[in-house]
């Protein structure tokens, strides 16, 4: 009698358990439920309104309440560790907000004018408050311009690249490997400006597609050699060692078997440096200068490009030239994808080979 | 059968002189940019009749030739930091949110969607700011100044349109897939011993993340950070077509004025003349400068902080 009279105060009075206190699951909802209504009220009473506020004032409530809550039943710690949850989470969604911004309203707005006259007519003739027009000019422009400036950077980037992963053991590698982070940093409307005062103006060659090859290259050389190097390096050694055991001279162990081993991510790193530069509006803008027509020849006269022709239209206040520049971005948007989705895909089927 | 090899095989030397040749040509690139944008900016920076650095009028081309760098250097620093004090916070908490709570299946499928904001062109990130975000922050900028207007930065004249603020916002949007994926990269490193341990000890999922995720992935995201920053200072087609341009010093980044070094090289380049060109290049170099700086001490963290953590494991 005075046995259990002893034991069974203790063990109702102070929790032997090795869990701490929790709040249930069902208190969430109820919580959310309850915020969501005090806010509704406080929406009908106060001037407040909107969607949008009504989100920022839910939220932050929200976590509120909940902490307070949390804490006065599970203690200051798991109070803590709920709120950092919540930030964690609605910093995730706050940055799906620009996303979808982006992408929806280029998608949305692109559509309307996306249509078979926008890929195959020019904008010569048509004003800016008409309704047609296209991009054919652009896009030749663009795949012309970033197709020459990949013809010369990826063949320097590699060279550049195997000199610093296969022959340069000195000083001069670590200068050139530092040389490229520093081009890695030139930004690229001072590439733009190189360019348009040295190739366009200084040396007298006009404005032409090839001008603004040379500034695209200039950014794309860095990228190039950073992951051409990249991918060389995690050649395994042993390659190049069973190689020269049987007899290949250093040029054709490169050639033969390192390249070609790193040749699937050498690719991928090439696509998307390419759908980095691709963007690029800044140094086109002083190196190609702009023109409604179709010039099929980038060596010679103004040429258009995507990205400028979304900037050109966009600096209009007609809303069909507006719709036109959502049709170019959507353009642009694509295009960049295909390139990432194929650059992802090279990377993959490389992967299963191995 | 083994050969003696008397001399190193011609095929060796024209290759080993061609790679060599590439970087070479690389150097004299850099050089070569470096030596004629100085040539370009002396006459122009010479030809001014007030002190480049500190004046913020930008008429290079008129007679008594003034112009200075102050308002742009200003307006660049202004609302890069404004991008990095938006966006990084958030990129930190996006990286996390993918590293450490959401779910292994879904984690590597929003890793990519964040990469894909990475993957859009700063034009149209422009063309969004212009047509979607310059109408709606207005409500935001008048909140900021109905409410906040005694601190300074939040003055406002009542214009609310193209701003500080609104460039900062898109530079926010642009640099936070750069910081949240390097960051989200380090985070993953954290050593799983020290995770499990932190459990162990009946640590939250927090405390963990503060104990020993975050303290491990300090540098790591240090540098994300500068990268991010320098990132943000060259960037011109967006804050072009959301800056206002006016060339005046300004702390109030909700008034309708502020300029940036490269938006202003995008906007008046084509009615320079030849001092103007200069002066543009002179502007342009002191960009690169600060990028560059910027950069280098990217690196200076990265290369520390590999130098600490060898340190550490040794």
């Amino acid at each position: 009698m005075t046995a259990t009279s002893l034991v069974t105060p203790t063990t109702s009075s102070v929790h032997l358990t090795l869990s701490r206190r929790r709040l249930p699951t069902w208190s969430f909802p109820v919580l959310g439920v309850g915020v969501v209504l005090l806010t509704l009220a406080l929406f009908a009473v106060t001037p407040l309104q909107g969607r949008a506020d009504f989100l920022v004032v839910v939220v932050p409530t929200y976590a509120v309440v909940q902490t307070a809550v949390s804490r006065a039943v599970e203690g200051r710690r798991a109070a803590r560790d709920r709120l950092a949850t919540i930030v964690v989470g609605s910093c995730f969604l706050v940055a799906l907000i620009p996303l979808g911004g982006v992408l929806g309203y280029t998608v949305v707005k692109g559509l309307k004018r996306l249509d078979y006259t926008f890929l195959t007519h020019s904008m010569r003739n048509v004003a800016e408050q008409d309704a047609g027009g296209g991009a054919y000019h652009a896009i030749v422009g663009t795949v012309e311009q970033v197709g020459l400036a990949a013809a010369i950077a990826v063949p320097f980037g590699l060279l550049t690249a195997i000199y610093l992963t296969e022959y340069s053991h000195g000083r001069f590698g670590k200068l050139v490997s530092f040389f490229v982070d520093v081009m890695t940093g030139l930004p690229s409307i001072v590439a733009g400006l190189f360019i348009y005062a040295l190739w366009v103006l200084a040396l007298g060659q006009g404005y032409s597609g090839f001008a603004g090859s040379l500034a695209l290259l200039l950014l794309m050389i860095p990228t190039v050699v950073r992951s051409a190097e990249e991918m060389l390096k995690l050649v395994p050694t042993s390659l190049r060692e069973a190689a020269y055991a049987l007899g290949l001279p250093q040029w054709k162990t490169v050639l033969r078997v390192v390249l070609p081993t790193a040749l699937p991510g050498i690719i991928t790193g090439v696509m998307l440096a390419v759908a980095r530069v691709i963007g690029e509006t800044a140094p086109l803008l002083l190196t190609v200068a702009f023109t409604a027509s179709i010039n099929n020849n980038p060596f010679h006269g103004a040429q258009a490009g995507l990205p400028l022709f979304i900037f050109s239209e966009a600096m209009l206040p007609n809303d069909t030239a507006i719709d036109r520049a959502w049709a170019g971005a959507l353009t642009l948007i694509i295009i960049i994808m295909v390139l990432n989705l194929g650059a992802r895909l090279v990377a993959r089927l490389a992967t299963v080979r191995r | 059968m083994f050969y003696e090899r008397k001399r190193p095989q011609r095929g060796d030397t024209v290759f080993r002189a061609a790679t060599l040749g590439a970087a070479a040509f690389l150097l004299v690139i850099m050089a070569a940019i470096a030596a004629f944008l100085i040539a370009k900016a002396l006459p122009a920076i010479r030809s001014d009749s007030v002190n480049f650095l500190t004046s913020s009028r930008w008429n290079p081309d008129d007679d008594p030739s003034t112009w200075g760098i102050a308002a742009l250097a200003v307006g660049t620093l202004i609302s890069s930091v404004l991008g990095l004090a938006i966006g990084v916070p958030i990129a930190i908490g996006v990286a996390l949110f993918i590293s450490h709570y959401a779910p292994r299946r879904v984690a590597r499928g929003f890793g990519y969607l964040v990469d894909l904001l990475a993957a859009v062109p700063s034009v149209v990130y422009g063309l969004w700011a212009l047509v979607y975000l310059v109408p709606n922050m207005r409500d935001v900028s008048k909140w900021l100044h109905d409410y906040l207007g005694f601190i300074p930065i939040f003055g406002s004249d009542g214009l609310y349109g193209k701003s500080l603020l609104v460039a900062g916002v898109v530079l926010a949007v642009m640099i936070l897939p750069i910081v949240a994926a390097i960051s989200r990269e380090v985070f993953l490193q954290t050593p799983q011993e020290t995770i499990e341990g932190a459990y162990a000890l009946g640590a939250t999922r927090w405390e963990m993340i503060r104990i020993c995720v975050l303290s491990h992935g300090k540098s790591g995201v240090v540098s994300a950070i500068v990268l991010g920053f320098g990132r943000a200072l060259g960037e011109t087609i967006a804050v072009a077509l959301v800056l206002p341009a006016s060339n005046v010093i300004t702390f109030s980044i909700l008034k309708p004025e502020g300029n940036s070094i490269a938006a202003n090289i995008a906007n008046v380049y084509g009615d320079a003349g030849e001092i103007g060109r200069g002066a543009l290049i002179a502007s342009g170099l002191v960009l690169f400068a600060m990028t560059l700086a910027v950069n280098l001490i990217a690196r200076g963290v990265v290369a520390r902080g590999g130098n600490l953590r060898r340190k550490a494991a040794a």
